[in-house]
């Protein structure tokens, strides 16, 4: 066959399902998955409570109280799911739309709130929930985290890298650069793109020829297509991913095919640039509904267990909206000390010079 | 207690929005989070949440009206009247409410004059926010007053606070916002309609308690919602708003075929990539041809003109390349070629744009096509257009040259793959056998849905249409 006659003509592409959006769970050869009863509500739990938080943040950012925010709506699934399949000892490396991923990670939302509100640079402690900071810049992280796999690997240890990174990262530099590190170096990392369809008001089409999984085989490992509204297969196929690169089989990529419900931020407004019947269609594939159709159906949950989750949301939005309002503004002299890790002259003498400047206001 | 929310910066450095829409008014009860204005921004419409529980003192601007940032916009009495609300202990920033806390947090780094801490209570509209830092937490954000910190300046009086508020008094008494509560009012009924329904309504602006369903249990359907949409198709009018600069301009309500159009257009701009190609053709001899037409029997209770023949070229040349005849499924994936032609006719009428087409114009004689043209274009004319002929066009012309313009770059029909513009003839110096002559010259333009239609498509098509115009022959020669 020609290059020409090719041209088009692969296999339409796979999609890793368990639960379809009627909420039927459904078998994969490859993949399955075996979830108990308190299982499946503690992830339709994390499902509602991420929402919770997100909607709260963008309304904290509607009425100014912080700076910006990117809602994650449509894409908890994904994260739940894919974050929920972290080990302790695993490191992830999110991008700025990771809230799900930090709620599996143990980050205090709050902390989450605080960069975009303008009072910290982070907000937590990386190593203390292996959960890097949130990088803005569009995949740099992706090196960083083949990187810190690299490490694993010469330190041995029984851990992998889980990176995240959307549709639109695949067209950076970085992210090729990344994929071939991995690959060459059979690095412990599962890379985790969520292709939400968007990079900003770039529409999928325009970043790729083919469908994003496939470009894994290009760089001499697997890829996979999940469905990124389906918890259940989004933790399947990260778990066997993880797994796969803790022992030694090299790194995965992970395609988890979604759509960004909302805005790229809240700068942004999507209705100029897509339609609305796009969103139409993807509302009837929402990841929260099919799993609660699927606890609903068998009888793992009644209305008692819903009613009270709602409630522990609506409680989680009030506290985190007391709590981010309460939070300090950084002093002036706060920027001087993470600069370096131990204690430097001239950043001392810049200390002083910027505090008697403070010094010569009146009070 | 009574608070104000100050419209905040939405989008990272923005120094004012438009206040688009009230969602709420005077009077109602209102929670934490929910929606009550909707603004629109330099960069986006956005509904923004009150973010407190309580009942709607006062909306302190207008629809229509740019505010700027950091001005109060409604005032909201909190649910625990006269005390701080949360009932927190005094001091900590724990029960207070956002704009409180924020300004606390402001209080430590500007310097105020000291009377200015306390909002009277219902004194909207009056303290100019001067010297006040707005709840814009971004680096970036503004600060209203100068910053006086240097000790050796004694702080200046604040900008002597303008009398007339920039914000006219609570509207309390709208005649627009009561008229429009006044009437779907009625027992507030359940109104049984899945979320794409009613996101259909509210884009449609069309109000589903109003809406008899026909869907099973009596839910509302789309069909429903669009009939609907059709009957109310003239939205009462909007009364008049707050009068701009004593007529220096005036505010048209966008409605019915306005409206339509407005939805149409944008709908085909953003969902079909438009590409339009350009010809320059001599049209003397179809001129000719038409003139001959005219002195037939057969056509004379018909208006001739060059219209006619740029249909059948039209209709002749979509029969040659059917591709060009069709439209995008996007449900399905699936590219829909038609294999008729019901020809779409661009006609201003009185009442706006409107698109009737000649059903199964391949099947009309050249006479009945004629009859056919000037039917439609007398009906539209009249302001007398039915939806369904305006339904179902699979290709269309713009007679642009009517207007005396030369060519344009027309939107897509929506629904359709090709459109072309027909532009006014001319006499123009023409090369015709390597001699220059005065001949008679249009330009054609075909904007083309570049996802169905390839450049080489759009180009053969474009030529044949030129070619036959140039020698109508070609008509007789290709039907």
């Amino acid at each position: 066959m020609t290059a020409e006659a090719s041209r088009g003509a692969e296999a339409p592409p796979e999609l890793v399902q368990l639960l379809t959006p009627e909420g039927e769970r459904v078998e994969h050869p490859d993949y399955d998955i075996d979830l108990t009863p308190e299982e499946v509500r503690s992830l339709y739990r994390d499902l509602v409570l991420v929402r919770s938080i997100d909607l709260e943040a963008v309304a904290l950012q509607r009425q100014g109280e912080l700076g910006i925010w990117a809602s994650l709506l449509g894409q908890e699934a994904a994260q739940i799911g894919s974050g929920r399949a972290l080990t302790d000892a695993d490191m992830a490396f999110p991008t700025y739309r990771e809230h799900g991923v930090a709620w599996c990670r143990d980050v205090d939302p709050v902390k989450l709130l605080g960069l975009f509100r303008g009072v910290n640079h982070g907000g937590w402690d990386p190593k203390e929930h292996n959960f890097h900071l949130y990088t803005i810049v569009i995949g740099s992280q992706t090196l960083h985290a083949v990187g810190y796999a690299m490490g694993i690997q010469r330190d041995d240890a029984a851990a992998a890298t889980l990176v995240y990174f959307g549709d639109g990262a695949t067209s950076q530099g970085d992210v090729n650069e990344s994929f071939i590190w991995a690959s060459v170096f059979n690095a412990p990392i599962v890379f985790f793109c969520q292709n939400n369809q968007w990079a900003i008001s770039e529409p999928l089409e325009k970043q790729t020829r083919i469908p994003l999984y496939r470009r894994a085989s290009g760089f001499g490992f697997p890829g996979v297509r999940v469905d990124g509204n389906d918890v259940f297969a989004c933790l399947a196929v990260t778990r066997k991913a993880l797994e796969a690169a803790r022992t030694g089989q090299g790194p995965t990529l992970i395609e988890a095919f979604t759509y960004r419900m909302g805005a790229h931020t809240t700068t942004d407004d999507p209705t100029r640039y897509r339609v609305a019947s796009e969103l139409e269609a993807w509302k009837l594939k929402d990841p929260i509904e099919r799993v609660k159709a699927y606890l609903f159906k068998n009888e793992l949950a009644d209305q008692a267990f819903f009613d009270a989750l709602d409630a522990e949301a609506d409680q989680l939005g009030a506290d985190l909206r007391r709590r981010c309002l309460a939070m300090p503004d950084p002093q002036p002299l706060d920027i001087f000390d993470h600069v370096y890790r131990e204690p430097h002259s001239l950043i001392d003498e810049e200390r002083a010079q910027f505090a008697a400047y403070l010094e010569g206001f009146e009070k | 207690m009574r608070r104000e929310f100050k419209l905040p910066d939405v989008g990272e450095g923005l120094t004012e929005a438009e206040i688009v829409r009230w969602l709420v008014k005077p009077g109602d009860q209102v929670k934490v989070k929910q929606n009550v204005v909707e603004i629109e921004t330099a960069k986006s419409i956005v509904e923004l949440p009150i973010p407190w529980d309580g009942v709607v003192a006062a909306l302190m601007a207008d629809e229509g009206q740019t505010v700027d940032v950091g001005l109060p916009i409604i005032a909201v009495d909190t649910a625990e009247p006269g005390e701080p609300a949360g009932g927190g202990a005094a001091g900590t920033a724990a029960g207070a409410a956002p704009g409180e806390a924020i300004k606390a947090l402001a209080d430590d780094m500007v310097p105020r004059p000291p009377a200015e801490g306390a909002v009277e209570p219902g004194a909207h509209g009056s303290p100019a926010p001067k010297e006040e830092r707005q709840a814009v937490l971004v680096g970036y954000g503004v600060k209203t007053g100068a910053t006086k910190r240097r000790p050796r300046k004694a702080p200046a009086p604040p900008a002597a606070a303008p009398a007339a508020p920039a914000i006219p008094a609570a509207p309390v008494a709208n005649p627009s916002r009561v008229e429009v509560t006044a009437h779907p009012v009625p027992a507030r009924v359940a109104v049984l309609a899945k979320p794409p329904v009613r996101k259909l309504a509210k884009d449609l602006g069309v109000d589903l308690a109003a809406v008899t369903g026909t869907g099973p249990e009596g839910s509302i359907t789309r069909e429903d919602v669009r009939a609907a949409a059709e009957t109310v198709a003239q939205p009462e009018a909007r009364p008049a708003r707050v009068a701009a600069p004593v007529g220096a301009e005036e505010r048209v309500p966008v409605k019915g075929v306005r409206r339509m159009t407005a939805q149409a257009m944008v709908g085909s701009a953003f969902t079909a990539p438009h590409v339009t190609e350009f010809l320059q053709v001599d049209v003397t001899e179809t001129m000719n041809a038409v003139a001959r037409l005219r002195a037939m029997p057969d056509f004379a209770d018909v208006k001739v003109s060059p219209l006619l023949l740029v249909a059948r070229a039209v209709v002749t040349a979509a029969r040659r390349h059917p591709m060009i005849n069709s439209s995008w499924d996007e449900e399905a994936q699936e590219i829909v070629v038609k294999h008729y032609v019901n020809l779409g006719i661009a006609a201003a009428t009185p009442r706006g744009l409107v698109v009737p087409n000649v059903k199964n114009a391949h099947e009309l004689s050249l006479p009945e096509l004629a009859r056919s043209l000037g039917e439609l274009a007398e009906t539209a004319r009249a302001g007398r257009t039915q939806p369904a002929e305006m339904a179902g066009g699979t290709i269309t012309i713009t007679n642009v040259g009517v207007f005396g313009v030369d060519a344009g770059t027309p939107i897509l029909n929506p629904g359709e793959a090709a459109i072309l513009a027909f532009g006014q003839v001319r006499d123009m110096p023409w090369v015709v056998g390597g001699e220059l002559a005065v001949r008679k010259v249009t330009t054609l333009a075909l904007s083309f849905d570049h996802r169905i239609v390839d450049g080489e498509l759009g180009s053969l098509f474009l030529r044949d249409v030129g070619a036959m115009l140039e020698d109508p022959l070609r008509m007789l020669a290709w039907s």
